[in-house]
């Protein structure tokens, strides 16, 4: 059992690729932390970096409260998952989950113990003297699961581990593997680019963009309150609408608009340029004639399509100022393409961010 | 997998497009070898004058002449010395070389120029370094208390043409195993770091296997080479000296026929050379076909 802490911890490749700048991250003893973010954020080379496979160039990598920046990979105690597995193909199931604790000098008899262990946990039984190139995927992925598991590491690092999988066995091995992390109690740091498998997996999300964190919380609290545009448009599926405005005198104007709405009480000090978010299910149709009252933010738009999506719908429509807002509707809607219709949202589910910063306000 | 064959109509055009190549088959493979199973059943008299069919005699004569047997001992010495010199040095070249992927080019180009080479030059290269009077090598030697003499030493004549062979095979051993390497993924070495095993470890238990194919494989083309291909080294360098020292299995062929002129015994040794090459290709095509790697 261990933490893990990362302070000031940067990474620029020989080439003078600046990957990872400058990250500060606490990760709990026993919690799963999962790195979020678009490809070619850093995640992977930050979690590198913890594994002991890139050198640290700025900052210190610690684990337990030790620092490691200088610790081998064997010497730091963790396991990892790749994305291919990276399992050894000419050796069986057995000795690919022995390698490990051969290498340590661990007896015969314990090594056996272990591995049957794993192998039960994971339901790999049948498959221990197979050879990698003889299971399916998914099974593959167990192997490799049971490969970081047998050592009984401080901390499971998951570079991506399941998008080697079709979509129904991503699903099922996403449940398998939350409830085996949370049985074995064990640090892990879990890296995938899709906010669907990040917010499902994890007690502490950390959304990363370009080398750096954007936001750090639990799924819920990232969801409900996107520090940035670019969390707000990251997280959420489809993401949330972000729309130009304009606040003055505690009124927000949408640009190019005559919506307006007047302000919660607490935001009525803003004022100047800034982007108006709503989530897609804070939408709805605005029907009646009433003008939106105070509270509700009504505004034109042109629908520009509907994908119905079994129990909801989503309905695609462009404002008078050219962004793009989408809305869940629930059951099967039908909406022609070019109709025009008003849609409305409560003051209260409004997020505002700085057109300049992109910073939540 | 799709289906690669293609199917023709008529006759003509099939024929016509395999022709070139069974004439240069027929040509240079099929009338030779033929002539040299033909020759390898007559003895001929000292002067040429008469021919007669012996049978097998001339077989029966090899197995039991003591210089034949001789030249099979050089031979396998001589090949195996090539084999092991060639195929570790291209290796550990290969290894270096995947690290530093970054220079690797230049590296590459170097390391693989000598494959270019004729034997002969090859050959001759080496017997100049080499050489007891004027060679930089045999100097270098000389300072480490070393008497080189490859015209008077047996062994010294040996290791000059081992050297020069292997030399000249390095480079497309080189290529073949560097190929190798860089098929091998990088996680499955990160993933073996990580699971305790050092770099010794790592190369022996991990990537030395997973190249056991690329091995193999190289072993008969080293083996073939070694025993076709270094006529040309042997002739500019020892010419099968001092004694029968390095006088390898090709070279008596050449040696027998050609300067003994005993035409019947050097027909025979090329016709059992002939079935030697084929059992290796034989192997070589088995074992490509199951393609069974690990
Ligand atoms: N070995 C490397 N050498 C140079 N640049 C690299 C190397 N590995 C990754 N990078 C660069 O670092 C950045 C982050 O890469 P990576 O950590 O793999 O991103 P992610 O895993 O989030 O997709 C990318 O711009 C990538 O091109
Ligand atoms: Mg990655």
């Amino acid at each position: 059992m261990a933490s893990v802490t990362l302070s000031d911890v940067g990474k620029i490749y020989p080439g003078g690729v600046e990957a990872v700048k400058s990250i500060d991250l606490e990760i709990a003893d026993g919690s799963l932390c999962v790195l979020v973010g678009p490809s070619g954020c850093g995640k992977s080379t930050l979690l590198r970096m913890v594994a002991g496979l890139e050198t640290v160039t700025g900052g210190t990598v610690s684990i337990d409260g030790a620092p490691v920046n200088d610790r081998e990979p064997a010497e730091r105690d963790i396991a990892m998952v790749f994305q291919n597995y990276a399992l050894y193909p000419h050796m069986s199931v057995y000795d690919n989950m022995a390698y490990g604790l051969r290498n340590r000098g661990t007896a015969k008899p314990e090594i056996d113990r272990k591995v049957r262990e794993a192998a039960r946990l994971l339901a790999i039984e049948p498959m221990l003297q197979r050879k990698p190139r003889q299971l399916s995927g998914g099974q593959r992925q167990r192997v490799a699961m049971g490969r970081a598991i047998v050592r009984d590491p401080k901390v499971f690092l998951f570079d991506e581990p399941l998008s080697n999988l079709d979509a129904k066995l991503r699903v099922q091995m996403r449940i398998e593997l939350k409830r085996l992390q949370q049985r074995l109690g064990t640090t892990s740091i879990y890296v995938t680019h899709d906010q669907l498998e990040a917010m499902t997996l994890a007690d502490l999300l950390v959304v990363m963009n370009g080398g750096e964190i954007e936001q750090i919380g639990t799924a819920m609290e990232v969801y409900e309150r996107p520090q940035t545009t670019f969390v707000a448009s990251f997280i959420g599926s489809p993401p949330m609408n972000l729309v130009p405005a304009a606040v003055a005198d505690g009124v927000l104007r949408l640009t190019d608009s005559a919506a307006q709405v007047t302000l919660p009480a607490d935001r009525r000090g803003l004022s100047g340029a800034v982007i108006v978010g709503v989530r897609p299910e804070d939408l709805r149709i605005d029907g009646g004639s009433e003008t939106g009252g105070a509270e509700t933010l009504a505004f034109p738009v042109t629908v520009t399509g509907v994908e119905p999506i079994g129990a909801e719908s989503l309905l695609h429509s462009q404002t008078e100022s050219g962004a793009d807002v989408t809305v869940r509707l629930p059951g099967y809607a039908v909406h022609a393409a070019g109709a025009a219709m008003t849609l409305a949202a409560p003051a209260g589910k409004l997020h505002l961010f700085s057109a300049d910063t992109g910073r939540r306000l | 997998m799709q289906d690669k064959r293609v199917s023709f109509k008529g006759l003509w055009l099939p024929a016509a497009l395999l022709a070139p190549q069974l004439a240069i088959t027929a040509v240079f493979f099929l009338w030779p070898a033929s002539q040299a199973i033909y020759q390898s059943v007559l003895r001929q008299d000292a002067f040429g004058l008469s021919v007669k069919f012996v049978g097998l005699e001339n077989f029966a004569d090899l197995i039991v002449d003591p210089s034949y047997l001789n030249s099979v001992k050089v031979t396998l010495v001589f090949s195996a010395a090539t084999t092991v010199l060639a195929m570790g040095l291209a290796l550990l070249f290969a290894v270096a070389a995947d690290r530093v992927l970054r220079g690797a080019t230049v590296y590459k180009t170097l390391v693989i120029w000598p494959y270019a080479v004729a034997p002969v030059l090859a050959g001759v290269l080496w017997w100049l370094m080499f050489n007891p009077t004027i060679g930089v090598l045999a100097y270098a030697l000389s300072y480490l208390g070393m008497d080189w003499n490859h015209l008077l030493s047996g062994s010294h004549a040996m290791t000059l043409i081992v050297v020069a062979a292997a030399w000249k095979q390095i480079s497309y051993n080189f290529v073949f195993f560097i190929a190798g390497l860089q098929s091998i993924p990088r996680s499955m070495l990160e993933a073996g770091a990580i699971d305790g095993a050092g770099p010794v470890k790592r190369f022996f238990t991990i990537t030395l296997p997973l190249l056991s194919p690329t091995t193999f494989f190289l072993i008969v083309v080293n083996l073939v080479y070694a025993f076709f291909d270094t006529f040309g080294i042997v002739h500019a360098t020892t010419t099968g000296g001092p004694g029968q020292a390095t006088n390898i299995l090709v070279y008596k062929v050449y040696s027998d026929g050609f300067i003994g002129l005993n035409l019947g015994s050097s027909a025979a040794q090329s016709v059992i050379l002939m079935v030697f090459v084929m059992v290796l290709t034989v192997i070589q095509f088995r074992y490509i076909e199951r393609r069974v790697h690990y």
